[in-house]
């Protein structure tokens, strides 16, 4: 059963259509990197995956439970999937070990010491136990996005949704958090990461999608999809990416 | 050089510098200023303006009662009318919100209706409440109705404040709230209205000085002795002694409050500015 499916979606805006009928899986463990030109709709099908986005019509599973389902708890099925932003979101009133900790207890009903124990361990994980009493606006963008890491983790989600987590990011801070979300990846985390980090789809996913107008063009091992792409559409992309300025 | 500068200086008339008209000019306002006050000084009538107004042993007939009593009700109905208001306005800004129509009309047309009366009207209107509603009577007597005029009128106002300060805070909070299973009412109560109560922390702050100031009316739903507020106090030693100077000490006792408060209300405003 894969963790993810995604069948036939569809997802319009008024008029626009932003998702032309998508298909495709992520499978438990796997790494799988969305990049394409901006607009091409890769952060709108990964904001469908955990109806941040209401579909305007196909079906989503997670784990074998179709979330586009009239019946579904879609707030017990939100908590498998843990998702980082591009902008954070940390919650700016609270310290960042509260809001490592808010979730497990409002959401999970774990005892405090509990939460605040797990927390300890996920902001060990990404490097920042001595920041536990700071507020966000102290932090770096690159602190605040690990913390934003460990936020989501400490819910022990099955998934992990990453919307273009380092664009908003000054370039020398790119790399602690690429290197967390690496450490992630080799401890078997199922991860869906929309980026435009070559470099990193390249080295880490299992498979590299490249998405263009709202279709899938390109799916495969990074090797074929980034090394050799098959598709006049990838190619010119990559070109742009890879190359800029030529 | 100096040969045209002298053919030329004859054709100008000779001017005022810009910094010598800037003198000039200063000069008149101070004039004008200074022959306002001539006037008016010699207009009062000192001796009496003295006993009228700056009466020491009127003044003094004021204390204690002018704290214990007046000032101490004066916040008594500030502070309850505050907490209603804070209360109803918060639930009537997120009815605005409500994806249910009939909450988002009713909420807005009691703010369009209580933004559009005299808060005096509500005070003469409160009194007849038990007509509409027989054997109702508000708790607490002119304490609850007192609470219930100036709640019901700031709810008005604190309402569109808390609609801004719910605005203001970013859609990605919600998003990371639900994103971590909260419902939307969990992420409500526990993320976003929290941000949008420190945002609107400032407004608050105004809202309660002209609260403050609205307690006057309190005097329009007849008061004992013992529940009287500044502006009724006043007004009541001003009559027992036939000298204004009670009305004037009460004015100088709401500034003791208002001054400040307006005043910590831009501290935390310019604080707010700058940590944004």
């Amino acid at each position: 059963m894969s963790t993810v499916e995604i069948r036939n979606l569809h997802k319009s805006f008024g008029k626009l259509e932003v998702l032309k009928g998508i298909d495709f899986s992520v499978e438990s463990g796997q790494v799988v990197c969305v990049i394409g030109p901006s607009g091409s709709g890769k952060s709108t099908l990964l904001r469908c995956v955990n109806l941040l986005e209401q579909p305007t019509s196909g079906q989503v599973f997670v784990d074998g439970v179709e979330l586009t389902h009239p019946d579904v708890d879609l707030d017990a099925a939100r908590r498998r999937l843990g998702m980082v932003f591009q902008q954070f979101n940390l919650f700016a009133h609270l310290t960042v070990l509260r809001n490592v900790t808010i979730a497990q207890e409002r959401v999970l009903k774990r005892p405090r010491a509990e939460a605040v124990r797990i927390a300890r361990e996920n902001l060990e994980k990404v490097g920042l136990s001595e920041k536990a009493d700071s507020y966000p606006a102290q932090l770096s963008g690159g602190q605040q996005q690990r913390v934003a890491i460990a936020r989501a983790l400490a819910m022990n989600p099955s998934l992990m949704l990453f919307d273009e987590p380092t664009s908003a990011l000054d370039p020398e801070l790119v790399g602690d958090v690429l290197q967390v979300m690496r450490r992630l990846a080799e401890d078997g985390m199922t991860m869906l990461v929309v980026t435009h980090e070559m470099g990193f789809a390249r080295e880490v996913a299992d498979r590299v999608v490249f998405m263009d107008h709202g279709v899938i063009v390109e799916d495969g091992p990074p090797e074929q999809v980034i090394a050799d792409p098959q598709h006049n559409r990838t190619r010119e992309f990559l070109r742009r990416v890879l190359h800029p300025g030529v | 050089m100096t040969d045209t500068a002298g053919e030329e200086a004859p054709a100008q008339k000779p001017r005022l510098s810009p910094r010598q008209r800037q003198r000039v000019s200063r000069g008149i306002q101070y004039g004008v200023l200074i022959a306002l006050v001539i006037v008016v000084a010699a207009l009062a009538d000192w001796a009496a303006i003295r006993q009228s107004f700056l009466n020491l042993d009127v003044a003094k007939q004021d204390l204690p009662d002018l704290f214990t009593v007046a000032l101490k009700n004066t916040v008594i109905y500030t502070i309850s009318g505050f907490v209603i208001g804070f209360a109803v306005g918060l639930v009537l800004a997120l009815m605005r919100q409500s994806s249910v129509g009939p909450y988002r009309w009713i909420a807005a047309a009691y703010v369009e209706i209580f933004r559009g009366l005299p808060a005096l009207l509500i005070f003469l209107m409160i009194g007849s409440l038990p007509l509409a509603f027989p054997g109702f009577q508000v708790p607490g007597d002119v304490y609850g109705q007192a609470a219930l005029g100036l709640g019901v009128v700031s709810a008005a106002y604190m309402a569109e404040t808390f609609r801004a300060g719910l605005q203001a805070v970013p859609k990605g909070q919600m998003e990371a709230a639900r994103s971590l299973g909260m419902p939307h009412l969990r992420a409500m109560v526990s993320i976003v209205i929290p941000q949008a109560i420190r945002i609107v922390i400032p407004p608050l702050t105004n809202e309660l000085v002209l609260l403050f100031k609205d307690s006057s009316l309190v005097l329009f739903l007849g008061v004992t002795a013992t529940q009287v507020e500044l502006a009724k106090f006043g007004n009541d030693q001003a009559s027992t002694f036939a000298n204004p100077t009670p009305i004037l000490v009460s004015g100088l006792t709401y500034l003791l409050i208002t001054i400040p408060l307006g005043y910590a209300a831009r501290r935390l405003e310019a604080r707010q500015g700058a940590s944004r």
